[in-house]
């Protein structure tokens, strides 16, 4: 029905043993009767044992990727005619877009972003290109992974804003609940029947379980605490496991760092501007003429922390993390952020 | 909506060669339109793009009344530079800009000036001491105190010679390491800092140059009873992108590329001086 309207569908699915976002055209792609096992460095899906739908928690990626491309032109040159560049901007094909299963840590990080792209300063035209054509359905996240920590951070695990329609899964089926005129008129082509009182008290239910989750950041800005801090031994101490991969900036969705790169054709006519995504991890990051202000782990870990849970306050009116604990399940050494976070603010580790 | 990361063509209408790994390129918008509408404030950069090999942030350092030229002193230090470094007249380039916040040069009026700058840092100044010294008589006494590694980094001797004739003007330079020919103070650039007159009360001072060297003058300025709102320096980080999105010159909270380049002393306290920011 989405891709009579002329949406492309954009759906959870099972991908290289994980559960990833792409075009998908029929319900049978979903991953039914899957769920999944996180931990800090673990992730492997398993047998639900029921015939849920969204009976899982969220992959490595959603939605950051579907409107700040890993790797995207932003414009082209060409120098046909000696002492003349022609300048082209690249904007992103209009098309689209219905993602289906998006969760509220995800709408979090995505309204970071439209703050970041589009309201502060200079609006990006390929950020807004991409987000304009978003009809989000989301879904109401049951079964939180032990990562997760969204309810610390005040972003889930319930959807409250930011998307068109949104579905609680439910054991006989989905409540479905529209935002928007775009959601409405959605739902309005579907047959539904009235929700009943049984299946709303079901869905509270599930909602007040999905609540108790393991982890917690402080839910409020550390700029002082971190501050206070910048010399803690632990900065050294988590640098001793650290690899600097960049994997948690990479599957973080509100990280937003990005590098321009140019490629020229071999054969000289024109060259491509793009740009793709960095990480504060590498050693590019903090260059300048020859010197290197981050040359250290412990002051890249630092600053992803101090970034996410101080200065991101300053910047954008709330703190950085969303609470989806993807830094934790990809981080290859299994480093705990909350945990971290705890032992440098707070001084104290989990029981 | 115009597309903020689009440059716009851009032709070299003279090249000087400053110093052994310096230039400057003297541009001109192709599109008399674009050239027409442009203005910047002295301390904002612009983005200069070479055709097939990048982008780079440079200061401006032409006086930003003259509406017909845009001037930018470039050091040959990586690899755009170094390419950029063999483009002669009629060539084309790529700008966008300006970019961030300049110099407070209208506080600045009625006050005393205080101009240190260390290394190629005089260049985001340059255009800061044209401007002064085009309206001299807004602006109180006048100290220009520059330190280079070696005499051949020192540029643009001649203008330091035309701002020494201003009215109630000081020109205090210093080399670390001299040669005979040098006439100025060979040793630290501190080290002229007791000859500077200004009213502590009523001054700006103006910082650029490598953070350690701004360091000293802070502290030195502090310790005098200057306020550390009236102590502005341009700071320097990884740019890429010159708009705010990128995130690479991120210091502590602030963009630099759009928050700055230019900041007061009182905003950069937290972390100034502190590694890894």
């Amino acid at each position: 029905m989405l891709e009579q309207r002329g949406y492309t569908c954009i759906g959870p699915q099972v991908r290289e043993q994980a559960i990833q976002y792409d075009v998908i055209h029929h319900i049978d792609e979903l991953p039914r009767g899957v769920s999944d096992d996180q931990a800090p460095g673990h992730y492997r899906l398993k047998n639900s044992g029921h015939e849920r739908y969204f009976a899982w928690a969220n992959g490595p990626q959603a939605l950051k990727p579907l409107v700040f491309s890993p790797s995207e032109p932003l414009w082209q040159s060409a120098n046909e005619t000696k002492g003349q560049i022609k300048f082209q901007e690249i904007l992103p094909e209009k098309k689209p877009l219905a993602v289906i299963g998006v969760r509220s840590c995800d709408i979090a990080a995505l309204y970071i972003h439209d703050k970041h792209f589009l309201q502060h300063g200079y609006r990006d035209p390929c950020y807004l290109a991409r987000r304009d054509e978003l009809l989000l359905i989301a879904v109401n996240c049951t079964h939180p992974a032990k990562t997760c920590f969204c309810v610390s951070t005040g972003d889930g695990p319930s959807a409250h804003y930011g998307y068109d329609l949104l579905l609680t899964e439910l054991d006989d089926g989905f409540v479905i609940q529209a935002h928007t005129e775009k959601g409405i008129s959605v739902k309005q082509q579907l047959h539904l029947s009235a929700v009943t009182a049984m299946q709303l008290e079901a869905l509270d239910r599930a909602m007040a379980q999905s609540k108790q989750q393991q982890r917690h950041l402080p839910s409020k800005d550390l700029s002082y605490e971190l501050m206070e801090n910048l010399t803690h031994p632990r900065w050294e101490e988590i640098a001793n496991r650290c690899l600097s991969c960049g994997n948690c900036t990479s599957v973080c969705p509100t990280c937003f760092c990005h590098s321009e790169v140019e490629e020229p054709a071999l054969d000289g006519t024109h060259s491509v501007h793009f740009r793709q995504w960095d990480s504060c991890f590498s050693q590019k990051h903090s260059y300048i003429h020859g010197l290197t202000i981050r040359p250290d782990t412990s002051l890249r870990y630092r600053q992803w922390m101090m970034h996410k849970l101080g200065t991101w306050h300053q910047q954008f009116g709330r703190s950085g993390c969303v609470g989806c604990g993807r830094c934790i399940t990809w981080c290859p050494v299994g480093i705990d952020f909350t945990e971290e976070a705890r032992i440098i603010c707070e001084g104290k580790e989990y029981d | 909506m115009t597309n903020p990361y689009l440059p716009m063509q851009a032709e070299v209408i003279e090249r000087i060669q400053e110093s052994p790994n310096m230039y400057t390129l003297r541009l001109r918008f192709t599109d008399p339109a674009t050239q027409a509408t442009y203005s910047f404030e002295p301390g904002q950069f612009n983005m200069l793009y070479l055709y097939g090999v990048g982008e780079i942030p440079i200061s401006i350092v032409s006086d930003p009344k003259d509406e017909h030229i845009i001037d930018h002193t470039i050091r040959a230090v990586g690899r755009v530079t170094n390419a950029m470094s063999s483009l002669n007249v009629g060539d084309v380039i790529g700008v966008r800009g300006p970019y961030g916040r300049g110099w407070p040069l209208l506080e600045a009026e009625q006050r005393d000036v205080v101009v240190v700058t260390g290394g190629l840092g005089c260049a985001p100044v340059v255009s800061v001491l044209n401007y002064i010294a085009n309206r001299r008589e807004r602006f109180g006494k006048l100290n220009i105190v520059q330190g280079v590694k070696h005499t051949c980094d020192f540029i643009w001797r001649e203008r330091y010679d035309h701002w020494r004739e201003l009215p109630d003007t000081r020109v205090l330079l210093a080399a670390d390491d001299g040669e005979p020919i040098w006439p100025f103070h060979i040793g630290r650039v501190t080290d002229l800092f007791t000859q500077m007159e200004f009213n502590r009360e009523h001054v700006i001072v103006m910082l650029c140059g490598p953070e350690g060297m701004m360091r000293v003058v802070v502290k030195y300025m502090l310790e005098q009873g200057v306020a550390g709102n009236k102590i502005w320096l341009s700071m320097e980080r990884n740019m890429q992108c010159g708009i705010g999105h990128c995130g690479h010159c991120q210091y502590g909270g602030k963009f630099v590329c759009k928050d700055g380049p230019v900041f007061s002393y009182e905003e950069l306290k937290p972390l100034f001086g502190k590694r890894g920011f």
